[in-house]
């Protein structure tokens, strides 16, 4: 493993996941460049805008990962851009990392600073700028969430769709390609994001469409947003998005349906798109996991693989959307088909969908998750879930599964103890088969989480070598000296 | 009974946004900052509409007293359903010392005026916390008050209304025309579609000025000082118990 000490080896692996250290610069040289900047931090971004507190340097080295905290030597939380660039010339002239961090909401232990350096905090620039209703587009800066926008345009009639669970930054959901539960009809932020600001590893300011443009299309160069969405903070900080917006649904019907397996889940979920129905979010969740969620929230679903659908349109459209996939589910063997339109009764029959990642927990108390994020082509999708809960039977791991069945992704949300070495080992290996079996289907190892600090390698057998090799020479063109977020994405060069 | 519900909505600073102070203390900075539908007034609306819905009142009228920009509010409760609205013009300095006295004087003249049923308020806004608009409004009319409403139920001639008080719930029974105030739980108030947006711009805003009511809304306050909340200040690690009695004792807490 890269970057310890032989003191941290030493330490088992329980205090290295429960616990953060303070991260001391063992390298002396890195102390003395930190001292002479400090003050130059200071008077960019004011007294108030620079933390060396062990508290503050902690939060700001982890995410909702497994990966332990790796805190950076100092985080500094410029207000906008201008201080943005400033900072990172600081940095560039001193060779000093430099690491964004959004919400932390991360899955991926992508905002952990490997080799320490400097925590770009981004959360003072929170200005939701230039919202355009007729062109449906909005500019905001890192500080803003994605409920926070929501929020905010709630008397507009417009929406911003893409949800992948926490309320994250949207510019950081931009970094980490984000998805969510509806992307089958709504798409991720790759389809989502019109426009970046981006300030680069020597303070360059660029906007990767043009600074303030925002046409619905065009094929105007190469697609620099498009390079940057999904960079990790890999190639450059992200401080401004522009995003494109959707009226927000005249009506919205909810519907639960069990089946006897999960082929025959996955077919209706394949015929329901092939006919055309403009379906919203069509998640799975496997027997193991309606159970869970059964205990958890007192409910009495059938404990069968089982599809959660939510349609959108007008009373007419999701009235005809509904009957349309009723029919193909009853087709299909499923059963128990219950829809509702009114607010309260939705949210009764999603509780389990929502209330998943808890219920998963919930089946070992004191046991922490990891989500596994793979992504096949849809006619692939049975074999490996039933492949994959072989491999959790044989292996006798606690593997829920929760999906995204509409676009061919699934989590399987593993339960494990983290005082445990070897059932974190096991967990790993686990979800290095279940990768390559999603290889293997032509499918990616991550389709929503991004590949942050745990599937680099996984990214090189997904690719191959060659493509490595751009990706490389792109990193290298971009950021000569590897100060964005070292160690994250691409393996470090053998040298 | 004329089957039509009165619904007061205040334009407000949005929940989200962070409240400056003015630098000369008279106020808070309103100028540039966003402003909507207090949400306690979005439940008001919703709670007319769903009454709407079931059949059971046949029209709903949105008002607001405020300068121009009170229209946006009420094209707001039009996109949300209401069927016509009705924009008290009050501008300037008055509008800066408007308070619930004069309000409730406009809204018992309309209420007259409009024959209503019913009129439905928030409980109160989130800029002034004042909770008074309601009660001084059902005073002012001579009509019964359920206020704190998580519950409301029409019947015959008569409301039932569920109110959230300190020790739990009191269900009371009044006569209309009556005046409601909206707690939290009494709904979750819908989104306007961008369909219903475009709907509510045909809607009737019928403009008037609180002299046509024959209200004079002279103001008996004179707001002194705002002040913003004390800083937190930042606090201070001891490494032992006596340190910390030490420090305890020296600000003469202990």
């Amino acid at each position: 493993m890269l970057g310890l000490s032989r003191s941290r080896t030493a330490v088992s692996r329980r205090c290295r996941l429960l616990h953060c250290r303070y991260v001391h610069s063992e390298n002396n040289e890195r102390a003395t460049v930190l001292d002479n900047v400090l003050s130059t931090f200071r008077s960019i971004c004011g007294e108030d805008g620079m933390s060396l507190g062990e508290a503050i340097r902690e939060q700001h080295g982890k995410d909702e990962s497994v990966h332990r905290c790796r805190p950076p030597d100092v985080v500094v939380f410029p207000r906008c851009v201008e201080e943005v660039s400033a900072l990172a010339k600081v940095c560039h002239k001193h060779r000093l990392p430099i690491i964004s961090f959004g919400t932390g909401t991360g899955l991926e232990g992508g905002v952990g600073a490997v080799n320490g350096g400097v925590c770009f905090s981004l959360r003072n620039m929170d200005q939701i700028l230039d919202l355009h209703q007729e062109d449906f587009d909005v500019t905001v800066e890192p500080g803003v969430t994605r409920k926070l926008l929501n929020s905010y345009l709630r008397d507009t009639g417009l929406w911003f769709p893409v949800d992948p669970g926490a309320d994250a930054s949207l510019c950081g959901m931009a970094a980490t390609s984000a998805s969510g539960t509806n992307a089958v009809r709504y798409g991720t932020m790759r389809e989502n994001v019109m426009n970046l600001e981006v300030v680069l590893a020597d303070g360059t300011i660029i906007h990767t469409a043009g600074k303030g443009r925002r046409p619905r299309k065009t094929s105007a160069g190469y697609n620099l947003t498009n390079l940057f969405v999904g960079s990790e903070g890999t190639l450059g900080v992200i401080t401004k998005t522009t995003l494109r917006l959707y009226g927000i649904p005249e009506a919205m019907v909810s519907a639960v349906c069990s089946f006897p397996s999960v082929q025959a889940a996955v077919d209706s979920t394949v015929q329901i798109l092939q006919a055309g129905i403009p379906i919203a979010r069509i998640e799975f969740l496997d027997d193991v996991m309606i159970d869970a969620c059964n205990r958890f929230s007192g409910l009495s679903y059938p404990v069968t693989p089982t599809l959660f659908l939510e349609f959108h349109g007008s009373e007419q459209s999701v009235e005809e959307q509904v009957s349309s996939a009723a029919d193909i589910t009853q087709s299909n063997g499923g059963a128990d088909f219950q829809w509702a339109q009114d607010v309260e009764t939705r949210n009764r029959l999603w509780k389990a969908r929502h209330d998943a990642w808890y219920a998963a927990q919930a089946l070992r108390p004191g046991c922490k998750a990891y989500s596994t994020d793979v992504c096949v082509p849809l006619s692939r999708l049975p074999q490996i879930i039933v492949e994959t809960k072989q491999d959790l039977t044989e292996n006798k791991l606690t593997g829920p599964i929760a999906g995204h069945v509409g676009d061919g992704n699934f989590h399987c949300l593993m339960v494990v103890d983290p005082n445990d070495p070897e059932e974190l080992h096991s967990v790993h290996l686990f979800s290095e088969r279940l990768a390559r079996r999603a290889l293997a289907m032509d499918g990616t190892c991550t389709g929503e989480h991004g590949v942050g600090l745990g599937k680099r390698a996984l990214l090189c057998e997904e690719v191959g070598p060659m493509t490595i090799q751009l990706m490389q020479g792109l990193k290298d063109t971009i950021d000569p000296n590897n100060l964005m977020n070292p160690d994250k994405i691409l393996l470090p060069r053998k040298l | 009974m004329s089957g039509r519900v009165l619904v007061g909505v205040k334009r407000v600073i949005d929940y989200a946004v962070k409240i400056r102070v003015k630098p000369d203390n008279s106020g808070v900075v309103t100028d540039g900052v966003k402003h909507s539908m207090n949400p306690f007034c979005e439940i008001a609306v919703e709670e007319a509409v769903k009454l709407k819905e079931k059949k059971l009142i046949k029209e709903v009228v949105a008002v607001s007293c405020g300068p121009q920009q009170s229209q946006e509010t009420i094209r707001t409760a039009l996109a949300m359903g209401a069927d016509r609205g009705i924009h008290v013009e009050v501008s300037g300095k008055d509008y800066e010392a408007l308070g619930p006295l004069q309000v409730s004087k406009i809204l018992a003249a309309l209420a007259k005026k409009e024959e209503a049923q019913l009129v439905i308020l928030g409980k109160q806004a989130i800029d002034d916390d004042c909770n008074q608009t309601g009660q001084m409004t059902a005073a002012l009319l001579d009509w019964p008050q359920g206020t704190f409403a998580s519950e409301v139920s029409l019947e015959g001639d008569k409301v039932k209304v569920v109110r959230e008080i300190d020790g739990g719930l009191e269900t009371i029974k009044i006569n209309t025309p009556a005046v409601l105030t909206a707690d939290l739980r009494l709904n979750t108030p819908r989104y306007a579609t961008l369909p219903n947006i475009m709907k509510a711009k045909k809607k009737k805003v019928v403009n008037m000025k609180p002299a046509d009511l024959g209200v004079d809304v002279a103001t008996r306050l004179e707001v002194l000082r705002v002040d913003e909340p004390p800083q937190r200040q930042a606090g201070v690690k001891v490494e032992t118990v006596e340190d910390l009695v030490g420090k305890l004792k020296e600000t003469g807490r202990i």
